[in-house]
């Protein structure tokens, strides 16, 4: 078993990416198969863009097991208020500036959903939002 | 099968950065600005065409086997944009073209 742990900025939209950049080289190593990695690495990345662009900052932790990969994204709030919503294709609250970026589509939710075995998501207001999904190596 | 360098110089785009990706293979291509919607649907082997200019483009381009991006309206890369560009050895193009007709230029010659 291997365990990485990364931090996030909020705001740092530079930086965005970079997580699942070390991810894909990482399961690349393990010889993971091929759209095993491609889906991990879509649903990592919307996660790590989500932190960076609604919440306060957090952390990744990423677990990889002989027959799966584990990964659990923490951020400090302010959390999601209505999950179903926030989950719906097309909707987001991203800052206009964000927007301007190419981000806003509200499509990473539902991207990370499309692109993991198993996803949970919650959130509580004031304290932060926990979203934890898995992908298994093999079908 | 196209490469990067035919539709280079058959369509006269400018090569920014990103020369070392230039025998990638070209199969399809998308055109979006909204990042979340190519990496949900951008297949690899791809040529991206789009008006965005950020560092976060590579991101994207990278994570998804992307064999090249094409930057539209002549619109200047930024340059942290370049820097990744050549990071990653994918192509990073401008065309004074519009979205619309590179893409349909650049489908005529890998279709
Ligand atoms: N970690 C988070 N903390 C607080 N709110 C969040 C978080 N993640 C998502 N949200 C809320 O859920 C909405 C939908 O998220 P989703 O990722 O689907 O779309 P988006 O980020 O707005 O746009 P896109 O991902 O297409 O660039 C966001 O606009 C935001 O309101
Ligand atoms: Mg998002």
């Amino acid at each position: 078993m291997m365990e990485f742990n990364f931090k996030i900025e909020s705001g740092d939209f530079t930086n965005a990416g970079s997580i699942s950049s070390s991810v894909k080289r990482a399961l690349k190593q393990l010889n993971v198969d091929g759209s095993v990695i491609k889906r991990t690495v879509v649903a990592l990345y919307e996660s790590e863009v989500n932190v960076v662009a609604h919440s306060h900052g957090g952390e990744v932790v990423v677990n990889i097991f002989d027959d799966c990969i584990k990964i659990n994204i923490t951020d400090s709030g302010p959390g999601i208020p209505d999950i179903e919503k926030a989950m719906t294709q097309g909707f987001s609250t991203a800052s206009p500036e964000v927007r301007e970026m190419g981000f806003g589509a509200g499509m990473g939710l539902p991207n990370i959903k499309n692109n993991t075995d198993d996803f949970d998501l919650k959130s509580e207001m004031g304290v932060g939002t926990v979203l934890k999904f898995v992908n298994y190596f093999k079908a | 099968m196209a490469k990067v360098a035919e539709i280079v110089e058959k369509l006269n785009l400018k090569l920014v950065a990103g020369n070392e990706g230039l025998q990638n293979v070209i199969t399809t291509g998308y055109t979006s600005d909204l990042l979340s919607d190519v990496m949900g649907n951008i297949k690899s082997q791809s040529v991206w065409v789009t008006m965005q200019t950020h560092k976060n483009v590579m991101a994207v381009a990278s994570l998804k086997d992307v064999s090249a991006v094409v930057i539209v309206n002549g619109y200047a890369p930024e340059d942290d944009l370049i820097e990744q560009s050549n990071a990653e050895d994918i192509p990073l193009l401008v065309t004074e073209d519009t979205a619309f007709d590179i893409s349909a230029k650049i489908y005529e010659l890998i279709k």
